[in-house]
């Protein structure tokens, strides 16, 4: 049905490319189905997970401090004038406290690694499948699942929380900083992180690492699924790891709106 | 798996009213045929003809759209049929893991199912890579070798599986003659070793004529013709003529 359907899609009939994103949906289901069900051999494949988390906090760490910096830096920017003049900026920190651990490490971080990681999975699994070497591993018995995904699955889930734990405290001395030293802001470093500490709870922030993990949980699983059902040569696997980061960062959105709607729910 | 699950015996395989079709395009228009347990069989035809299609079918990768595929009578579409016998393939791009060195390469199967401490692997991939002229090589990474070195490879992973049932996908494409001649000794001397069965899909005239018991050849997604080498040669079917006396005119003299 799959091939079929894929040859005889065009952009312009709608019909077609609405299955084709329910079947995509229901097939990104069973691989996570399937990845659950195949955790009790994770501890096989424990060297694979190191190695992903290494290539994750690599290519990730100095970003996310640079990213973070910066988003702290910007919120503090735009906020606080318009705070200095109603006369309420000693809740400046509060406010940039919360808004980086409940919102923004999570969502950019997230972001960032479907961006850099995401699409690292994508073209390294759509390449093995366009070269046939998933074929190779499934000669061998070797289920891709267990040997390509779950790893990966488990380093993502891992790394991005500990990603945003890196990020929030960056985010915050990035909002003291342009605080301190914005003249229209004149918030200092005491009265900033004063605030931030009455405001901000460890609930706010594991509230944040859940959001992280949930959407850990979508980059790797979207960007597993998308490299394999690669297709084509080096076009078809430019094509997934586009579709791989677009998906994500959609998904990611999404999701942020439903998880928010969850958890202040759950805390009322 | 453990080897108390393995069937003893080599496997003979049967395919029937084998159909597969891609969209419009029917690549398998019902092929038939019957390998015995421990023989050297070759599936001939042009490019295009469906043979790796037929090739990935037999190990289990395609499901055919109607037909069977059965080994020792029992269909491979069941996993469980597939759990009981050692199958390898030797892909025509080899498909060699190119994140994992040569020697990971040639020990994945023993590594990944856990079948024997680390350094009897090692010992294996050793003996495996020295069978085919590659001794020595373990830590070197695939995209270092050459293509005939990286067709050996595949076929040293391909042999730690001990396999019953073997298939190549065009072993000589893509190798010098020379080469292309060693790969061929490697297949015969492999099937006369070990007895494992043996199905190679080519279009190499030369290959087929030199190893195999029997030929197959497949033209337009049908078998027109099964039989030894001699039988093939001695066939008057045009099809099965021009395709085994095709040769490249002496252009230049004209």
């Amino acid at each position: 049905m799959l091939p079929r359907l894929r040859g005889g899609l065009r952009q312009k009939n709608g019909r077609y490319a609405q299955i084709l994103m329910y079947k995509n949906i229901g097939e990104i289901l069973i691989l996570f189905w399937q990845t659950l069900r195949s955790l009790h051999l994770l501890w096989r494949q424990r060297q694979k997970v190191f190695d992903q988390l290494f290539e994750i906090g690599n290519a990730s760490l100095f970003m996310v401090c640079i990213l973070s910096l910066f988003i702290g830096g910007v919120i503090a920017l735009q906020t606080g004038p318009i705070l200095v003049e109603r006369g309420i900026s000693s809740v400046l920190g509060g406010m940039i406290g919360l808004s980086m651990c409940k919102e923004f490490a999570p969502v950019m971080m997230a972001i960032l690694v479907a961006g850099r990681i995401g699409s690292a999975m994508s073209a390294e699994i759509g390449s093995m499948r366009v070269y046939q070497e998933i074929d190779a591993l499934q000669t061998m018995n070797i289920d891709p699942v267990r040997y390509l995904v779950l790893p990966r699955m488990v380093a993502i889930a891992l790394a991005l929380p500990a990603l945003v734990i890196f990020s929030i405290p960056v985010g915050w001395l990035g909002g003291a900083l342009v605080c301190d030293f914005n003249r229209k802001i004149a918030v200092n470093f005491d009265l900033y992180f004063q605030n931030l500490r009455d405001v901000v709870e460890v609930g706010d922030v594991c509230n944040g690492l859940f959001k992280s993990f949930v959407f850990a949980l979508a980059v790797g699983i979207i960007s597993c699924h998308q490299g394999l059902i690669t297709r084509g040569g080096p076009r078809g696997i430019g094509r997934s790891v586009t579709k791989a980061v677009v998906n994500s960062i959609v998904v990611i959105l999404i999701l942020d709106y439903f998880l928010t709607r969850f958890l202040l729910y759950i805390h009322r | 798996m453990t080897d108390a699950q393995i069937h003893p015996e080599n496997a003979g395989v049967e395919v029937l009213d084998l159909h597969k079709s891609f969209g419009p395009n029917e690549v398998l228009k019902g092929v038939s045929f019957q390998v015995k347990p421990g023989e050297l069989f070759v599936i001939m035809g042009p490019s295009g003809s469906g043979k790796s299609v037929l090739l990935k079918h037999v190990i289990g990768l395609l499901k055919p759209d109607s037909g069977q595929i059965l080994i020792d009578g029992k269909s491979i579409q069941d996993p469980a049929v597939r759990g009981q016998y050692r199958m390898a393939m030797v892909f025509q791009s080899s498909a060699l893991l190119t994140s994992l060195t040569v020697g990971e390469n040639v020990g994945l199967y023993l590594t990944e199912h856990q079948l024997k401490p680390p350094a009897e692997i090692a010992a294996i991939v050793s003996a495996n890579l020295q069978a085919v002229g590659l001794q020595g090589l373990e830590d070197r990474m695939p995209n270092e070798l050459s293509g005939g070195m990286q067709k050996r490879v595949a076929i040293a992973r391909a042999l730690v599986v001990e396999p019953q049932l073997i298939l190549f996908d065009e072993p000589t494409s893509e190798l010098d003659p020379i080469m292309a001649v060693t790969i061929g000794q490697e297949i015969f001397q492999l099937n006369k070793r070990t007895h494992a069965t043996v199905l190679v899909v080519s279009h190499d005239r030369d290959l087929a004529f030199s190893i195999a018991d029997r030929i197959a050849i497949l033209s337009e997604g049908r078998i027109i013709f099964i039989g030894s080498p001699a039988e093939v040669r001695r066939n008057h079917d045009p099809r099965i003529q021009e395709f085994v006396h095709a040769e490249i005119s002496p252009l230049k003299s004209n």
